[in-house]
């Protein structure tokens, strides 16, 4: 396994406000390179706001995000996913018209590391392959089973090499085998170093996956450490379970 | 490239060659309808380009439409400026249009941008009829030439052609497999890298310059030009029916429905010459409901159930 390295991802008080809500309030970390850093806290905590506020789903209200000191804050989704950003939806959304190889494709044509034509087929393959989808390549989309659609979906981020990953709630709505598959899609990608934030609600694969939490309560950074350290934090239980 | 692909495009090639011969063939009543069939399948075939991949049904047909034989009616009658002259300027003033309309509104989505082509040509025609009735002296704009009809459908056959080739093109480049992204799902093509808004607006002005040339085409055949005629609602919709009739996810789709329909529509025209409109209602409401995926869907339906 790769040691995290120095921080690839900066975000700086970073706001954003719904008319008078405050969805994400002056949040602050860095992801370091080959860190799985997850996102947690309860609902409506604004995690999914603060991973589209990455991916440059919407603009920041204020703030600021960096990679590798390049701003990203501001810029249209299409050139945060060029800079080296890929992510996947909490409600899996894969391209149904497509084929599974060109939903991969897709993701290889236009993103951070590009290619196309043969060599994105034949990029896609593999990449099915390894996701463990190998033997469903020639079937029709809308014939795939939920956790397959969720492989899918996130080969098609894979498929740009992306510098860093979003995985919005990937493992949410698995039975437990699948889940257990799952983890261990997710862990395999931690070993190959790669960066990823992701948002989660599932204990064991937070305890498993990540080197580093920080959670999240009303928009705000109520914590931040290893994971037996965030979740045996009072604030953190009182946040998820409220007060005794 | 796909065996599929260029036995397709040879397929166009053939039926080009032979529709060729149509005016040695006959004249009269038979010519002047299949004038009316290519400029259609010309128009739907354009306007496929764009709404097929991406399903933003649009209404611009008629503003593109009136742009061209309009502005050529202007430049003869007013200016003095030859025919082929306006067939070069006319088409790439629908470009800044297209340009401008579509940087205005494709980033709406679904039905905003609809009602805005719609609106489109009802604003330009009225503008137009505005500033002529107020500026110009109301008086009628003559577009005066030596063709024939069998030379307008000619040309008309060339510009359908062409456009084809270029939806073919299209279809096999990396921008239509990016508009194929975003006909399948906007947000998730935005995330990939897609310049979502480009890609819609080239190809909304790649549209927007064929579908006027073909308005300059067709206005010798009227002669007598006013904005009432060129910039026709009827005509936008006559488009989008004829291509959904057709089935507008392949690129030949729009020629098939534009054959059937043209025919029925002079059956109606000459039958039922006071209630056009509502026939135009009525088949489009049948086709929607019937067939929704067209003549090439049920025609792909119905290999699929011999393969199977």
């Amino acid at each position: 396994m790769t040691k995290p390295g120095r921080p690839l991802l900066k975000v700086q008080g970073l706001t954003k406000r719904f008319g008078g809500l405050v969805a994400v309030d002056t949040m602050t970390f860095d992801v370091h390179e080959n860190e799985v850093l997850g996102l947690i806290g309860p609902n409506g905590s604004g995690k999914t706001t603060t991973m589209n506020l990455i991916s440059g789903a919407f603009p920041p209200s204020s703030g600021s995000i960096t990679m590798n000191g390049r701003r990203l804050s501001g810029l249209p989704a299409h050139k945060i996913a060029r800079e080296g950003v890929a992510r996947t939806f909490q409600l899996v959304r894969i391209l149904p018209g497509l084929s599974l190889i060109d939903n991969v494709v897709a993701g290889a044509a236009f993103g951070h590391r590009k290619r196309w034509g043969l060599e994105a087929e034949q990029f896609a393959r593999d990449l099915l392959e390894r996701i463990g989808l190998g033997d469903q390549i020639h079937l029709p989309v809308g014939s795939l089973t939920y956790i397959d659609q969720k492989r899918l979906e996130l080969a098609r981020a894979l498929a740009s090499e992306p510098k860093v990953l979003l995985l919005d709630e990937w493992l949410a709505g698995l039975n437990p085998t699948e889940l257990q598959d799952g983890i261990d899609l997710i862990s395999q990608l931690r070993q190959e170093g790669r960066t990823i934030i992701l948002v989660e609600h599932v204990m064991d694969a937070i305890r498993s996956l990540c080197d580093r939490c920080i959670v999240m309560n009303s928009g705000a950074k109520i914590a931040e450490g290893t994971p037996s350290d965030v979740l045996s934090d009072p604030e953190v239980i009182r946040a998820y379970l409220g007060d005794e | 490239m796909t065996q599929n692909g260029w036995k397709e495009l040879g397929l166009i090639a053939g039926l080009v060659v032979i529709a060729a011969f149509v005016p040695i063939m006959t004249d009269g009543y038979w010519l002047t309808i299949a004038v009316t069939a290519m400029m259609y399948i010309a128009l739907a075939t354009a306007w496929t380009l764009f709404s097929g991949p991406t399903h933003y049904i649009s209404l611009a047909t008629g503003a593109f439409f009136g742009v061209g034989g309009y502005l050529v009616a202007t430049g003869m009658s007013d200016h003095d400026i030859s025919f082929w002259t306006m067939a070069a300027v006319a088409p790439l003033v629908a470009v800044a249009l297209a340009a401008l309309v579509g940087a205005a509104t494709l980033r709406l989505s679904g039905i905003y941008f609809v009602i805005f082509t719609l609106g489109l040509a009802e604003m330009i025609r009225g503008l137009v009829s505005w500033v002529q009735n107020n500026f110009l002296g109301s008086r009628g704009l003559y577009v005066l030439t030596d063709f024939t009809e069998a030379h307008i459908y000619w040309m008309l056959l060339g510009v359908a052609a062409i456009v084809y080739l270029i939806g073919w093109l299209i279809e096999r480049s990396k921008l239509g497999f990016a508009l194929k992204i975003i006909g399948n799902d906007e947000g998730v093509a935005k995330h990939l890298g897609i310049n979502t808004a480009a890609a819609k607006v080239m190809l909304f002005m790649i549209t927007g310059y064929f579908t006027a040339l073909v308005g300059v085409i067709i206005a010798p055949r009227y002669s007598y030009i006013e904005p009432n005629l060129v910039f026709s609602p009827e005509l936008s919709f006559m488009v989008v029916i004829m291509a959904l009739l057709g089935g507008t996810q392949r690129l030949w789709g729009p020629i098939i429905g534009v054959i059937p329909f043209i025919l029925l529509w002079e059956t109606i025209t000459v039958s039922f010459p006071y209630s056009t409109t509502l026939f135009l209602g009525l088949s489009f409401l049948l086709i929607v409901y019937f067939i929704p995926n067209g003549v090439v869907g049920l025609i792909e339906k119905f290999w699929k159930r011999r393969d199977a």
